[in-house]
């Protein structure tokens, strides 16, 4: 076994300041801070919750064997000390970070890694992030309920916790990371049964203190938190059910620090215009591209030419002033800040003539009539009027089906979708790594009833690649792994199932008290906002 | 009397039954599965299968409904898919605000209704009757979303009278009840205003003026509790309106309603939810017809309860 991170340089790393600001302003303790969301929370267990607004009250309620820095996409050890990965990839062995508690004083054991894990595959959870595990030894045989334990878990003694894997994977240690893989003690999900979403305990750097169903949920600060000197706030309120438009009033007049759902469409060019609000508004890049899917299963999106005349019949530009900027062009399925990202690559060019000169070519010289599903609400419908203008140009009559979301994702699953805009549904990547971008929505393991991959594309050779990329789990050949990742999705361009638009930009409003590097306010993997690092200037 | 609620009480169930039905068959047929909601982007056909199966959705349709019903009957809602927490709790907390307003938002609209409806009735054919009509035509027919905006907009950012949306004081509830009620006051003064007109023309009402009654005894003791009747009743279909009304006004007010809860789970096909919410909708719009046709023999002797 050899080790490939070793502990004393990660006692290095946390030995630091948990946090060191680009900004200069030093981090001050206390205070109260104060969010605003649209929809409820639905539940704050790791194992279930899956939205927008839960996502980071989770992380900061829970933590998992790894973690990220703050406002980046750098991995480092969470509740883990140390790690080691055998030579062939398959066995990971973490040793736990001593003395951790939960919020009901216990300690943390090895067994609640287990535990929690196997809670997560157990198919009674009903985990949305199950398939997460399934490079784990023994997981068919745990998820289908047919064992009830993952074979490939086990914790030798009190500290270490033994992972093996069925096949290399090298997104196993971001996988540790996710939500789902967030440590949770048996006692409590127990005494709450199926109500632990609303109970939650956790190791996290925040307790839930309150939770008024349908209006307020208050996370108190956990003095025993792990990593000394977090969190800076003694305590942050999330106001739920309240209007996008009402929350940016509530922002401007004082009484909201951070309007959670963002700056509302209509409000956008009002804010930046203004360079008061605009100063308080930061502006960061998210793991996230927007993409028309063409189901390549059916004519006339069988021809591959037809899919590159979509490709070049698109005017990006024009579709980003739709929604007032707050996006880049996008030139391939990955997004610009996502690790094997392919730099200088132009994609297909906006280019009219040229389309029609592939249509012709594909036997459509006048164009043909189809149809594009497109979820229902502002501003997906005008984005789908825009590429149906766009596709007019060059003969295809596009007639939009404005749908509700689920309606959306189960023609798409369905594959009776020709085309879909995938805005409302498109992919945010759960873990910053490549690798996240392609098995369900590009990958055969995607196309099939009722799968992520609308388009039903699905290129043998290209799942092999994908396989043999992950394979390669050795950090030092990292940069290996990320050019062969690199390589899929050039391919993918090639075959053109989908026509990528554009990287949405985050724009996230704080007040002129919130402290902390710009980067925690749109923090690729806390999204939308890391609480734990945040702080109330004095 | 007591026959006569008891033969009332047994159609309500007869009507809560009727809802359960064409609610779960419209939820049955709709093309968006709960499954794929719950199971996430990530899940295997056979993980989609394993919930389905958990759920009970596999299952013919008239099972699955009978299972709905059986469990209904015990006074079990189920459990939302998505929150996991029992729909009864769910509603239970959010019921209360939801009445709060319904109640202060249906005075509104009798506050404002009811006298313009008068004075339009007593100014019959003039400028003020034209100009009130108008009016209320113009407020039934504005868009609640503006409307509540603008209230608040106005009273609450610029004013700084009221908060800015928010659930828990007096203060919270103004603005929403008096949004609700400018928006429903046009249908309460046009009813009032014909009913109105209706009684001014009755023959009692010229005996008693013949009497040598004063104008506003007349209007006031004689010709109100007999053009009253209509509202009483409208009173109670209102309770439906409400309810159908109530997502965009609470959203904007961030007012913690069974609204809120409704159109979240709608949007997520969590069918346990969207059936509690609307059985108790229903409910409520029974109960309310019930009560407002059992008041009306109290004010008008003529009607008997058969």
């Amino acid at each position: 076994m050899r080790k490939l991170i070793l502990s004393t340089a990660l006692a290095a790393i946390f030995a630091l300041p948990a946090f060191a600001p680009a900004s200069a302003t030093e981090p001050s303790y206390g205070g109260n801070m104060v969010l605003t969301y649209k929809d409820d929370v639905a539940t704050l267990d790791p194992a279930i919750g899956y939205d927008w607004q839960n996502w980071s009250m989770i992380k900061s309620l829970f933590d998992g064997l790894m973690d990220y820095d703050p406002g980046t996409t750098t991995l480092r050890p969470g509740l883990a000390e140390s790690y080691e990965i055998s030579e062939d990839g398959l066995t990971y062995t973490f040793k736990l970070r001593k003395g951790v508690k939960f919020h009901n004083g216990r300690e943390l054991v090895a067994d609640d890694v287990v535990y929690s894990i196997n809670r997560v595959v157990n198919p009674t959870t009903q985990s949305p992030g199950q398939g997460f595990f399934a490079s784990i030894e023994g997981y068919d045989e745990a998820a289908e309920g047919k064992a009830d334990a993952v074979a490939g878990i086990s914790a030798p003694d009190a500290e270490t916790v033994v992972i093996k894997l069925s096949r290399p994977d090298a997104t196993f240690l971001h996988i540790m990371a996710l939500n789902f893989s967030f440590i949770v003690p048996q006692e409590a999900v127990e005494a709450a049964g199926a109500d632990f979403g609303k109970k939650p305990v956790g190791t996290g750097a925040f307790k839930l203190a309150e939770w008024s169903l349908g209006q307020r949920l208050v996370f108190e600060k956990n003095a025993d938190y792990w990593i000394s000197g977090v969190p800076y706030l003694d305590s942050f309120t999330v106001e739920v059910g309240q209007e996008p438009v009402v929350a940016l009033l509530r922002a401007q007049n004082g009484e909201v620090d951070i309007p959670g759902d963002g700056i509302p469409p209509a409000k956008f060019v009002e804010v930046m215009k203004d360079e008061a609000q605009a100063s308080l508004v930061v502006e960061g890049g998210q793991l996230h591209t927007g993409y028309i899917t063409m189901n390549v299963t059916q004519a006339p999106f069988d021809k591959v030419e037809v899919r590159r005349a979509v490709n070049m019949a698109i005017n990006k530009d024009r579709i980003i002033q739709v929604i007032n900027g707050r996006a880049v062009p996008a030139t391939q399925p990955l997004p610009p800040s996502m690790p094997g990202y392919t730099e200088g690559y132009e994609g297909y060019k906006f280019d009219q003539e040229g389309a029609k000169k592939l249509l012709a070519e594909a036997g459509y010289a006048d164009g043909f009539d189809t149809e594009m599903f497109v979820m229902n609400t502002d501003p997906n419908p005008r984005i789908a009027q825009a590429i149906q203008q766009d596709l007019k140009a060059i003969g295809i009559n596009v007639s939009i089906k404005s749908l509700a979301q689920a309606n959306v994702i189960e023609a798409g699953g369905a594959g009776t979708a020709p085309m879909i805009w995938s805005g409302g549904m498109a992919w945010i990547a759960d873990f910053p790594d490549p690798a996240n971008f392609y098995g369900p929505i590009l990958g055969c393991g995607g196309a099939v009833e009722g799968g992520w991959n609308w388009s039903k594309y699905c290129n043998p050779a290209l799942d092999e690649m994908a396989a043999a990329a992950d394979s390669i789990v050795d950090p030092a050949k990292e940069g290996e792994r990320l050019a062969k990742w690199s390589e899929i999705y050039m391919k993918v361009m090639e075959d053109a199932p989908w026509a990528p638009v554009f990287n949405e930009q985050r724009f996230t409003m704080k007040s002129a008290r919130m402290g902390g590097a710009d980067e925690l306010y749109v923090d690729p993997v806390s999204i939308p906002v890391n609480y734990d690092y945040v702080f109330i200037k004095e | 009397m007591a026959a006569y609620i008891l033969r009332r009480l047994f159609q309500s169930a007869l009507i809560l039954l009727g809802v359960s039905f064409i609610t779960f068959v419209l939820l049955y047929v709709l093309p968006a599965d709960p499954v794929r909601q719950i199971a996430g982007r990530s899940a295997t056909a056979a993980t989609v299968e394993s919930i389905r199966q958990q759920l009970g959705l596999d299952q013919p349709f008239l099972v699955q409904y009978g299972n709905y019903l059986w469990n209904l009957v015990q006074g079990d809602l189920g459990r939302s898919y998505l929150q996991k927490t029992e729909v009864a709790e769910l509603i239970a907390s959010r019921l209360p605000a939801t009445l709060l307003l319904l109640v202060a938002a249906i005075s509104c609209e009798l506050l404002i209704g009811l006298p313009l409806g008068i004075v339009a009735a007593l100014n019959r054919g003039k400028a003020i009757d034209n100009g009130l009509m108008l009016t209320s035509f113009m407020t039934v027919s504005a868009p609640q979303f503006v409307v509540a905006l603008l209230l608040l907009f106005i009273f609450a950012v610029k004013l700084g009278w009221f908060p800015i949306g928010g659930y828990g004081t007096f203060a919270h509830l103004v603005l929403p009840a008096v949004t609700l009620g400018i928006l429903g006051s046009g249908w309460y003064s046009r009813i009032m205003r014909s009913s109105m007109i209706d009684v001014l023309r009755a023959d009692f009402i010229r005996t008693a003026r013949a009497k040598g009654l004063g104008r506003g005894k007349v209007i006031l003791g004689h010709a109100l509790p007999n053009a009253i009747l209509p509202i009483i009743a409208m009173i109670g279909i209102d309770i439906g309106l409400f309810m159908s009304g109530i997502v965009v006004v609470e959203s904007v007010f961030g007012w913690p309603g069974i609204g809120q809860l409704a159109w979240q789970a709608i949007q997520r096909v969590d069918i346990p939810i969207i059936m509690g919410v609307t059985l108790v909708s229903a409910c409520g719009i029974v109960i309310g017809n019930l009560i407002a046709d059992l008041i009306s023999p109290l004010i008008d002797p003529r009607i008997k309860l058969r």
